[in-house]
């Protein structure tokens, strides 16, 4: 690790608040990457007649735990417990309900109030809140980083070659994007969402058709400045190519901005996705998703954990990916550097 | 072997470089700076031409057009019977590694973020397919050559001093073993003690490796001593070139003469006694150079002709070359 590398991880360091937040975000992430084993309607590990079985990752079917049907098995079933509990043991998730597990055992109509079942009570199709908040906490945060990766990847792309090359190029990419971003985002969403099913992958093409702009200022101006410079004069003296002196030379001295953005476009990431999900065009009806959440929790005003649960969630997480932006940023300043 | 005998390496003709001054939304040409107005000269092989004139007055932007760093406005610049000014970008790329460049700043010069061993190595890896250790070997004999220790070759630049650092630049610059070096002030970021050093080094390494400089400077006592021939320019315009001991001893455009009396004599007694040619006013501007002779309006010999008529290119003795009406 270089030396300013060091300094700046160590001003992260010591910036206490985005410290802790970058590893209570983590801990939740990682936790919420393992969905499948914390909050589940199958069990992580079944032992019958001494056989070691793992449901989530093999389909068993009822008959081989002597019932009657040959689909596979509903764990859930009484019927099937006690097939099961009588030759061997099940050990169960933390959780018993996944994201689409239905519990049709309610105290009351769906939405229920929270129960020691159901933590944070059920949905309006009687679907346990934390199993969806998991799951939905999981889609959220991937959605952000893949559409954030990419649209950085493009971003970056397009800002080197407008700043290297200049001129014509520049101006003219320079319209196009001024003209792009006037374009109304969520409008065409909107409009795109109804002519495809929008699945995760489709809304993140569409998202990114309009994300990558972000980065493109900074990292141009970052070359306009960069393609001056007499050691990057020396490498064109050389003889070496464009692409090697944007990547080994410039490239590097734009890395810092982008750094510094790129928790922010996460976030930002993460609240369109919601903001899309709220208002019914984001991803395929019965997906984990926060922005439904809160919907429900708008239509269901008499249900207040929808919405407060809803609501929590994404304000811890965009405060912690704030408060972790926020200590990059600074940790990159140069200021401190000196 | 004299000068004459030797090969012509690189041919300049003409040279001229314009930079536009734009106005207004539809940026609409309104002038242009002239830099270089129309350079022409030749370096022979393993020769030294220096090329002399106060800061402003186009000398490094002649280098860069050279090197095809900027593209020329017009004028030819053939290198070893090819003209640089027409042929395709990676032909160009490809002519690289037999012209390089020493640039003025070593500081600048070199990338922070890389060390020794790669900045100096990166040419090699552009243009040889050298193996990884063969590289090494090279690089290391390169920094010994220069006059580095070769186990510096994991530092970064800023571990370095100024000297050291143009060290560095140089080892960069014959990576390649290049045939001719444009020195852009490759002395003048550096202290007074380090100086003799480096132009020393570029003098060894001429004669080791038989190289063709063109040295751009505007210390007139460090060209005298490295330079064969010298070529003077005043705003974008070559004014006398000759051989360094007839421009030292007999300097005909007045404003050699006036460059030449600014140099300070060791001995305060003469120093005293002698007659200085000071030049009044500034620099006219480059984008509205005075018609006729450039330097017409600080001349103080100058004649109703010099402002009208341009001055032709007159050889006035045996390779002594000078622009002017009353020479």
């Amino acid at each position: 690790m270089s030396p300013i590398t060091l300094r700046r991880f160590q001003h992260f360091k010591a910036n206490r608040r985005g410290f802790w937040s970058l590893w209570i975000f983590l801990g939740i992430f990682f936790i919420s990457i393992f969905a499948e084993g914390v909050a589940n309607d199958k069990p992580l590990l079944v032992i019958f007649e001494g056989r070691l079985i793992f449901p989530i990752f093999e389909t068993i079917s009822e008959t081989e735990f002597g019932g009657e049907f040959a689909t596979e098995a509903e764990y859930r079933d009484e019927f099937v417990r006690e097939l099961i509990e009588n030759k061997g043991k099940i050990y169960w998730p933390l959780i018993r309900y996944s994201y689409d597990t239905i519990n049709y055992d309610l105290p009351a109509a769906a939405p229920s109030y929270p129960t020691t079942e159901n933590l944070l009570g059920t949905d309006d199709q009687g679907r346990d809140v934390v199993a969806r908040l998991i799951y939905g906490f999981r889609i959220s945060v991937l959605f952000g980083l893949v559409l954030t990766i990419l649209s950085s990847i493009i971003g970056v792309a397009a800002g080197a070659v407008q700043g290297y090359f200049g001129g014509r190029v520049d101006i003219l990419g320079q319209r196009f994007i001024e003209i792009w971003s006037g374009l109304p985002v969520l409008f065409l969403l909107i409009i795109l969402s109804s002519f495809v099913e929008p699945n995760f992958w489709w809304l993140l093409i569409i998202m990114l058709l309009f994300s990558w702009m972000g980065l493109v200022g900074v990292v141009r101006a970052e070359f306009l400045r960069g393609r001056n410079l007499e050691y990057v004069r020396a490498a064109r003296a050389l003889g070496l190519r464009h692409s090697t002196i944007m990547m080994r030379h410039i490239l590097p001295n734009a890395m810092v901005a982008t750094m510094t953005f790129m928790p922010f476009i996460l976030s930002g990431s993460i609240t369109t996705l919601t903001a899309l999900d709220f208002l019914g065009f984001g991803l395929p009806p019965g997906s984990p998703s926060l922005g439904e959440l809160l919907a429900q929790g708008k239509a269901n005003l008499h249900a207040p954990w929808l919405g407060i649960a809803g609501f929590s969630v994404i304000a811890l997480q965009l405060s912690l990916l704030v408060f972790i932006g926020e200590a990059v940023r600074d940790a990159f300043d140069p200021r401190h550097n000196t | 072997m004299t000068l004459k005998e030797r090969n012509v390496l690189l041919e300049v003709k003409e040279l001229v470089k314009h930079f536009p001054i734009t106005r207004g939304v539809f940026r609409r040409e309104v002038g242009s700076v002239k830099a270089v107005d129309g350079i022409s000269f030749d370096i022979h092989d393993r020769e030294t031409l220096g090329l002399v004139g106060e800061s402003g007055c186009g000398k490094s932007t002649a280098g860069r057009v050279i090197l095809q760093l900027l593209p020329a406005t017009s004028g030819n610049v053939i290198f070893k019977g090819r003209d640089l000014t027409s042929i395709t970008k990676e032909e160009l790329r490809k002519q690289r590694p037999q012209m390089q460049m020493i640039f003025q700043d070593p500081q600048d010069s070199l990338n922070p973020r890389m060390t020794v061993g790669s900045i100096v190595g990166e040419p090699l890896m552009e243009h040889q397919s050298l193996k990884t250790k063969e590289r090494h070997e090279r690089v290391e004999q390169l920094l010994n050559s220069v006059g580095l220790n070769p186990k510096f070759t994991n530092r970064y630049p800023h571990e370095f001093s100024g000297g050291q650092r143009q060290r560095i630049g140089i080892a960069r610059a014959l990576a390649l073993s290049p045939d001719l070096i444009i020195c852009d002030e490759p002395i003048a970021a550096l202290d007074v003690s380090i100086q003799a050093q480096v132009i020393n080094l570029l003098e060894d390494l001429q004669e080791e490796y038989g190289l063709t400089y063109l040295f751009i400077s505007h210390d007139l006592s460090m060209i005298r001593h490295i330079a064969d021939r010298v070529a003077v320019m005043y705003l974008g315009r070559i004014v006398e070139l000759a051989s360094s001991q007839s421009l030292y001893k007999t300097p005909l455009h007045p404003y050699t003469q006036a460059l030449l009396s600014a140099v300070p004599i060791h001995d305060p007694k003469q120093e005293r006694k002698r007659n200085r040619t000071i030049l009044e006013g500034d620099v006219p501007s480059p984008s509205n150079p005075p018609s006729g002779c450039h330097f017409s309006t600080r001349c103080p010999k100058a004649e109703a002709k010099c402002f009208k008529e341009p001055p032709g290119w007159r050889e006035v003795s045996k390779g002594h070359q000078v622009a002017c009406h009353i020479v």
